[in-house]
């Protein structure tokens, strides 16, 4: 935005003191004072509250339980972050955590070993993750509409392969990999490849040239494309990724629920995406980090934990979890709206520019797509 | 100029023929051929699919509800945005008539009717002034009250239900009732989308609707009042909700705190099955009514063709694939049909 006005000579001084004004903050400002941080500090205030107030908050069994339940969230909470950044989304990972769930069980049930009923799983992941995102790439659809088909697609595929029935007689030095915890710490094991794939996603999306293509994409895909980004190709490796990894929360829930079912992880799409949204992921793309999706997945879960603990129904924690999703929102504008009136006026004003691409980047973004 | 001169031969009303030539090209009419189809092959393999009284009253009855949400989740959709609030609204509002019912014995249908309605409305409401007023996705706003109204619900319904033993039975009668053999469940929700279809089609208002879908930023600029209208569209959808949540009750007979969970996809999907594209701007009511019907129609199909049921989502997500690839060819079809038109017109 500020790019358009910078070819015009006379305001050519503004601009240097708007850059000022941009960066002049010191490090631990621009750091600390942001929307991730905002959501990071939201949650340890709970967490402090939490053990204070809720009996047994602070015991190693429920960080087990907690760590555990919020896990295949947390897994696909990464690559959606990606996703989304790029202002794509995939609605159609729940279906795929339940037809990935179903490949594994089917195949191991065939007599194959659980390594290979694992694989079999993943490519099915990735093979689901190619479909959405060659009909967004090749096809040029939009994804919220493919998703959406894919979700009823993927989920049909599950629920039509095993029926009513259930594969559950899988060998228990499988299912107990999935619970046991690093010694008596009370974090499960998975927490370990959950970190691994926290960081590799982390160190792509904000430290590889790969990463700052996808925030390009999400500012604009047509001014990524001219400045050398593969847009396309970019989309189609997200998806597949997406896929995989759902594909892998799949084999997660259904090992840790000791179960394959065409059912498993319904709606959990949304609660996905509540979570990375609540992390400050802008929904139009080109906005966010993984801290604060980390942060926003655990907020969700530390108080559903805690609520459940104190004996507050689910009830409260959908609502709780709709609430925190629409402040998380409509607080930014709230903000914008207040600066906005605070700013003297003739002075340019950074604020209307985070503003204006609310409308402004959706019509830019459809366009395209 | 000149390409308004050479259109003027194929303005649609001109002659019978053109008129023809428009039904036969319209994207509603691939829909209901799919329709007729559907019902055509079901009936060869099963004749009381629909020859029978209750196959011909069902094939017309359990579509209704959907249609109703369908409608209101179209004009919202056509103005750009999305409301994925509506099966927590109709599920909220199918246990409230049950409640209305149960604390005021007596009261009137009609009122339970405008109750019902208004209660959705106000729901609408909520949605439309945190989209329009924050200038925030609708995406992440009826994402968050879909959890809002559902908790809502859970909490007020707990592990309650509403039996048909609670409603009065002229109510219930309602929901199997035909006039001339049509059910009333279905000549309300046809009622409701001629009035909305020929809103939308004819009015300024509805038009609006349409513009700001096409281009909002150019909708704000031409001056039309873009907050208001998408105020509007929330609380129609809302409010049509709100009525089906009634006729659920109605229908049903039974309601509990999973009334209408998940309906706002089967809605989302009746949309754009029906050519309503998902970016707003184009598309029909009676495109998604038609959608809604489709996919009611397969869902009882399959199990009459020796499918079992399990496989019905996976025809639904082909459907909707199907559908917005075939979207997606029309439109390319046509802009390069423009382009053509264009240059011949200038050489």
């Amino acid at each position: 935005m500020a790019s358009v006005t910078a070819p015009a000579p006379v305001p050519a001084p503004e601009t240097k003191e708007r850059r000022y004004l941009d960066y002049g903050q010191p490090l631990w400002r621009r750091v600390l004072l942001t929307r991730e941080m905002a959501i990071i500090g939201l949650l340890i205030v709970v967490i402090i509250v939490a053990s204070a107030v809720v009996p047994k908050f602070g015991t190693t069994v429920t960080l087990g339980f907690l760590f555990l339940d919020v896990t295949p969230i947390l897994l696909i909470a990464l690559p959606m972050t990606l996703v989304i950044i790029t202002g794509e989304i995939d609605l159609s990972v729940a279906s795929m955590v339940g037809l990935s769930s179903v490949i594994f069980g089917v195949v191991y049930q065939a007599g194959l070993s659980m390594p290979t009923a694992a694989l079999a799983a993943l490519v099915v992941g990735a093979v689901g993750g190619t479909i959405n995102g060659l009909l967004v790439t090749a096809v040029g659809l939009p994804s919220l509409a493919v998703t959406i088909g894919t979700l009823a697609l993927f989920r049909g595929l599950a629920v039509g392969i095993l029926g009513t029935t259930a594969v559950t007689n899988f060998p228990r030095y499988w299912t107990q990999l999935a619970k046991d915890k690093i010694g008596d710490t009370g974090i499960p094991i998975v927490m370990i490849l959950v970190a691994i794939l926290a960081v590799i996603f982390a160190v792509v999306l904000h430290f590889t040239p790969f990463g700052r293509g996808i925030y390009a994409i999400g500012l604009s895909a047509e001014a990524a494309q001219f400045s050398g980004v593969r847009v396309k190709r970019t989309k189609l490796i997200l998806f597949v990724v997406i896929g995989i990894i759902s594909a892998l929360a799949g084999i997660y829930y259904t090992l840790r629920f000791g179960s394959s079912r065409g059912d498993n992880a319904t709606g959990m799409e949304l609660q996905v995406i509540a979570a990375v949204l609540l992390g400050g992921v802008s929904i139009f793309g080109g906005r966010g980090a993984l801290h604060g999706v980390i942060g926003g997945v655990l907020l969700i879960g530390v108080l559903a934990s805690a609520l459940r603990l104190a004996n507050v129904t689910s009830d409260v924690i959908n609502i709780i979890t709709g609430v925190l999703l629409v402040l998380s929102v409509v607080s930014s504008s709230i903000l914008a709206w207040v600066q906005s009136k605070r700013a003297k006026p003739g002075i340019p004003r950074r604020q209307t520019t985070d503003d204006a691409p609310t409308q402004g980047r959706e019509t830019n973004e459809k366009g395209i797509t | 100029m000149s390409t308004s001169t050479m259109f003027t031969p194929t303005e649609p009303g001109t002659s019978f023929s053109s008129r023809i030539g428009g039904v036969a090209k319209a994207r509603e009419t691939g829909i209901v051929l799919a329709l007729l189809l559907v019902i055509a092959i079901t009936t060869i393999k099963n004749p009381a699919f629909l020859f029978s009284s209750d196959g011909f009253r069902d094939l017309l009855l359990t579509p209704s509800i959907l249609v109703v949400v369908a409608i209101g989740e179209a004009i919202v959709i056509i103005t750009r945005n999305v409301d994925l609030s509506v099966g927590s609204i109709l599920g909220l509002s199918a246990y409230l008539t049950g409640q209305m019912f149960i604390l005021f014995p007596g009261i009137p249908i009609a009122a339970v009717f405008a109750i019902g309605i208004i209660f959705g409305a106000l729901l609408g409401l909520i949605n439309g002034a945190l989209v329009a007023f924050a200038k925030v996705p609708s995406l992440v706003i009826t994402l968050g009250t879909l959890y809002i109204y559902r908790g809502i619900n859970l909490a007020w319904t707990g592990s309650d239900r509403i039996d048909p033993s609670d409603l009065p039975r002229t109510f219930l009668r309602l929901g199997t009732q035909t006039i001339l053999g049509i059910p009333v469940l279905t000549l309300i929700a046809v009622i409701v989308l001629v009035i909305a279809a020929w809103y939308m089609k004819n009015t300024r208002g509805g038009r609006e609707f349409y513009a700001i879908g096409s281009d909002p930023a150019a909708a704000e600029l031409y001056g039309l009042k873009v907050t208001q209208r998408v105020l509007v569209a929330f609380l129609v959808s809302g409010a049509l909700a709100g009525l089906a949540g009634v006729l659920y009750a109605a229908r049903y007979g039974t309601v509990n705190a999973q009334a209408g969970l998940g309906f706002e996809l089967e809605a989302v999907g009746a949309a754009v099955i029906g050519g309503v594209a998902i970016f707003g701007g184009s598309g029909t009511l009676w495109g998604a009514a038609f959608g809604a019907y489709l996919l009611f129609t397969i869902n009882r199909a399959l199990p009459v063709l020796g499918i079992p049921d399990f496989w019905q989502r996976a025809v639904v997500g082909v459907l909707i694939i199907g559908a917005i690839v075939l979207d997606r060819i029309l439109a390319l079809r046509q802009s390069r049909k423009l382009i053509e038109a264009r240059d011949e017109d200038r050489g």
